[in-house]
């Protein structure tokens, strides 16, 4: 794996702005950290704590699949995030190296219906769920042998 | 994670002191609640209302929680907080747990 992986990292050219990164590596720790830096940089733009909840939960959400599935709990891979903010929202890009996605899309499907028995009720794959509840534009690409996902989140608005 | 439990009349109250539950916690939760549950009463109510965050993993972790409770032993939820609500009502999960307005008032449940 190289050392510096985000040098390696496509920039798609169309970004208005260069956008604030977070790197980060691919464990539960970094990815808490991570996201309290996002949280953080954030604060100025004067969000609710509903709408900081929600870009918290997912880009807690992508990075916890790249840490569990892209690279299958290796602790040592390196994970970018990107976001910038315009007049539609926050838009995020989170690149990493691991292995693909399989079938190259994202799991966005409906959940399995939850019943109130307990044999039936899911203790997983609920990540996705979360994201496609709460983001927009909502798009996974390998470019260069990395997985870039990018979202927009619906947030800040004046109207 | 340093759960604590305290039995209120016929209930056991277990309460959360770290504001998140998330992938870094989830397996401590889950080893925690199972430890507690052993000496618990029949109903369980877990507070969540030092919790502001939750994510995917943590609440599969209080999923867990409930499916290896003993035969017999039940687990409610209290005091959500907004965020917290939500991502048990966008995945569906407000409809497996019964969630009250608080632990120590149980009665009143939050039925959406």
């Amino acid at each position: 794996m190289s050392a510096e992986p985000g040098h390696d990292m496509p920039h798609k050219g169309a970004d208005p702005t260069p956008g604030t990164t977070i790197a980060l590596k691919s464990d539960a720790m970094s990815v808490r950290h991570a996201l309290a830096r996002l949280i953080g940089q954030l604060h100025h733009l004067g969000l609710d704590d509903e709408e900081l909840g929600a870009v918290e939960l997912v880009a807690a959400e992508a990075l916890n699949n790249i840490v569990e599935h892209a690279y299958k709990s290796d602790p040592d891979g390196a994970i970018l995030l990107t976001w910038t903010f315009g007049a539609s929202g926050l838009h995020i890009k989170i690149e990493d190296n691991g292995v693909p996605i399989p079938s190259d899309k994202p799991p966005l499907s409906p959940i399995p219906c939850a019943r109130d028995h307990a044999a039936l009720v899911p203790e997983g794959g609920f990540g996705w769920f979360l994201i496609q509840g709460l983001a927009r534009n909502i798009v996974y690409r390998r470019e260069h042998g990395c997985n870039v996902l990018t979202y927009r989140m619906v947030v800040g608005q004046t109207a | 994670m340093d759960l604590t439990a305290e039995t209120h009349g016929d209930s056991t109250i277990i309460r959360v002191p770290d504001p998140r539950i998330d992938a870094a916690a989830a397996i401590r939760f889950k080893d925690a609640m199972r430890d507690l549950c052993a000496d618990a009463c029949d109903r369980v109510i877990l507070d969540l209302a030092l919790v502001d965050f939750i994510d995917s993993s943590g609440l599969g972790a209080i999923v867990a929680s409930m499916k290896q409770m003993r035969d017999g032993q039940s687990l409610d939820l209290a005091a959500l907080n907004p965020n917290v609500a939500k991502v048990f009502r966008l995945t569906r999960m407000d409809t497996v747990f019964t969630i009250h307005d608080a632990a120590d008032s149980p009665g009143r449940a939050n039925v959406g």
